[in-house]
């Protein structure tokens, strides 16, 4: 009598068990999320502004690959250090920012004698930040460009170029000393 | 009244022989040459033209938005030259100035004579304030209405005005309040009526008897004005230290002062209030403290915005060729690289240093003594962040509270290694406010493409919507025209 019920306890609880582990397994299956939310993460950290610089087809493929280690945390020229530093901080990776060559902050500038007002290159800034009309000048919001490039490509008289930030007594800032104690 | 005590700081040798002497004035030299940005914020946009005719006081630059202060004519005279010329700031960068060829009449503008101050709306004191350019005078030459203007929305009880002239050399301050006493009171008064109510502690260190005297005996008579009178040990006149003597509070890291209910103004500044209001004159002179061993006489001189350092240094006489050029004390006070700079609105001496006054040390390696923590008026642990900085490890300085240092140099002073610890954390600071500025610059950047994204989708919306009303109409027409044939038809 006594091991009847002991039997019963084993067989209910490992039929439980069993039920039980069957609908995780099932539930896995049919509630499958797609996309990894490491790629969603590191997709806000960048511009977004789909320059194409990095070689990829955007910000979103440009994530994928940096999720999955194929591409390099210094890809992103607008992103800049800053960014690389973010990036390697998400990752996990170290990395010599001290190294690598940032050629600091770029806009883009256009020659005015050469504009024709084609409007080609307001038509693809991903932040409008050209303005101007069909055959007059052009001109750079230089607070919401990015230097992403994109309308130095669409120039048909290479009228853009990409230009560093003039230091400024506004942007000017200490240099680090110059002695090597401390 | 009680006292309390700031942590930290330092006892540099005084060297206040300028204060000895009394004020001169210093006459108009052949050109002034005036910065549009001699304060923090926004630089004044010039209004004149060249070879304009303008008086003293006249405006020569508007401010230009919330932070910003304009800038006027030091003397009556012909705009000669406006462009991008040397003016003081680390950098050595040029920046757009005014140059005035004086007529040697120094005729003011015709200013109306205000009523009593004691009876004007407060807005309207600090509507005049911020129209005469005046900025704060200890040196940081941050806009002085913009201060008014806020407290009136504050829980302000005490006024802090501040007397304490910590760093060595200078002795402006000190003269200014010895010899005129009256007027710096007088501009107390405007203040605390600007702020409708509270108290005012003008805090004096106890190296300056005369001042303290000619303060008490002045502020004799009003019961919410008090003289405190402060030991001396520097940097007893830093913002911060000196609302921690005089209250026992200490300023949130981060806050304003304003947040514990405290404003503080300098004598300087009090006294161009009282300019301003009294009187209707902008700011177009200051005391300048001329010292240093290489000056034949160290002495207080009252100088012309806009003034050259050389013409400076030439009338009050060089003993020797100055091995250091300095503006602003010698704690805190920038070098100059040569003497074709204009005398500013935050310029509070100009210190010609002979060979034996600078020291130039061999850095060597710290060896974590410590001393720069016990001097520290803020609290901070300089070797560390020093350590961090050098290795560009911005986000330790930062964690180790970098941002906090008031760039006092006491640190800098007692180090036995000649580390340049201020200069490490003006570096941090600079990088942080960059990478604070570049990350604000991405999230901006992200908005911007989000609504270009919205924009595009509503053209394309509105230009299918455009295609379908035609497609509909011509589809109207044709059934009409349709109908039309079957009628005739039959």
């Amino acid at each position: 009598m006594e091991h009847i019920t002991l039997l019963i306890g084993i067989v209910v609880i490992t039929a439980l068990g069993l039920l039980l582990g069957l609908g995780l397994g099932v539930a896995s299956q049919k509630l499958h999320v797609e996309g990894d939310p490491l790629v969603d993460e590191l997709k806000a950290m960048l511009p977004g502004a789909q320059c194409g610089q990095c070689g990829f087809a955007g910000c979103g493929p440009a994530a994928e690959a940096l999720a999955r280690g194929e591409a390099v945390i210094t890809l992103c020229p607008p992103g800049g250090r800053t960014l690389a530093a973010r990036l390697a901080e998400r990752l996990g990776v170290k990395v010599d920012l001290s190294a690598i060559k940032d050629k600091g902050p770029q806009l883009a500038a256009i020659a005015e004698e050469s504009c024709i007002g084609c409007t080609k290159c307001f038509k693809v800034c991903p932040t409008d930040a050209i303005i101007g009309a069909p055959k007059q000048i052009h001109s750079v919001l230089t607070q919401a460009c990015t230097g992403c490039g994109a309308c130095v490509d669409v120039c048909p008289t290479d009228a853009l170029a990409l230009q560093g930030v003039l230091v400024s007594m506004r942007t000017w800032s200490w240099p680090k000393p110059l002695t090597e104690a401390a | 009244m009680k006292l309390f005590r700031f942590r930290g700081g330092v006892h540099p040798e005084g060297r206040k022989e300028s204060a000895a002497l009394p004020i001169i004035k210093m006459p108009l030299p052949k050109r002034l040459r005036v910065p549009m940005q001699q304060h923090i914020g926004a630089p004044a946009e010039p209004v004149v033209r060249v070879g304009q005719y303008v008086l003293k006081g006249q405006l020569l630059g508007s401010a230009v938005g919330a932070i910003s202060a304009p800038v006027h004519a030091p003397t009556s005279g012909t705009v000669v030259e406006m462009g991008m010329l040397p003016a003081p700031h680390p950098s050595g960068l040029p920046t757009f100035c005014i140059v005035i060829e004086p007529d040697g009449k120094d005729q003011w503008e015709e200013f109306p004579v205000p009523r009593d101050p004691q009876e004007m709306p407060s807005e309207i004191i600090a509507e005049r304030v911020a129209a005469a350019g005046v900025v704060g005078l200890g040196g940081a030459t941050f806009p002085s209405a913009v201060k008014l203007g806020a407290a009136n929305s504050r829980h302000i009880h005490t006024i802090i005005i501040n007397g304490g002239e910590c760093e060595p050399y200078l002795t402006c301050d000190d003269r200014l309040m010895r010899e005129r006493a009256d007027e710096v009171i007088d501009g107390v008064r405007i203040i605390l009526h600007a702020m409708r109510w509270g108290r005012a502690v003008i805090a004096i260190e106890d190296n300056k008897p005369e001042a303290i005297a000619a303060m008490t005996a002045a502020a004799r008579g009003y019961g919410n004005i008090e003289v405190a009178v402060v030991p001396a040990r520097y940097p007893a006149g830093s913002e911060k230290q000196l609302i921690v003597n005089v209250t026992g509070r200490e300023v949130p890291a981060g806050a304003l002062p304003a947040s514990i209910g405290v404003l503080m103004h300098n004598v300087g500044t009090a006294y161009a209030i009282h300019q301003a209001i009294r009187y209707g004159r902008p700011l177009v002179s200051r005391i300048v403290t001329v010292a240093g061993d290489a000056m034949r006489e160290p002495r207080n001189v009252e100088v012309p915005i806009g003034t050259l350092v050389s013409d400076l240094l030439e009338f009050c006489g060089i003993r020797e060729e100055p091995a250091r050029l300095l503006m602003g004390g010698p704690m805190m006070g920038m070098s100059l690289s040569h003497a074709d700079v204009p005398v500013i609105k935050g310029t509070s001496g100009v210190l010609a240093m002979a060979r034996h006054e600078v020291t130039t040390s061999e850095t060597t390696p710290c060896v974590r003594c410590g001393r720069c923590v016990s001097a520290c008026p803020a609290g901070l642990v300089p070797l560390e962040m020093a350590a961090r900085a050098r290795h560009d490890d911005m986000k330790g300085a930062e964690e180790w509270g970098v941002m906090e240092c008031i760039a006092c140099g006491s640190c800098s002073y007692v180090c036995p290694s000649h580390i340049p610890l201020v200069q490490y954390f003006n570096y941090s600071k600079g990088k942080i406010a960059l990478e604070r500025e570049r990350t604000r610059k991405n999230n901006e950047t992200r908005q911007l493409i989000e609504a270009r994204r919205v924009r595009v989708e509503r053209e394309e919306a509105e230009k299918k919507a455009r295609a379908a009303e035609k497609a509909r109409a011509r589809a109207a027409a044709k059934q009409a025209a349709a109908q039309q044939t079957e009628e005739v038809t039959p």
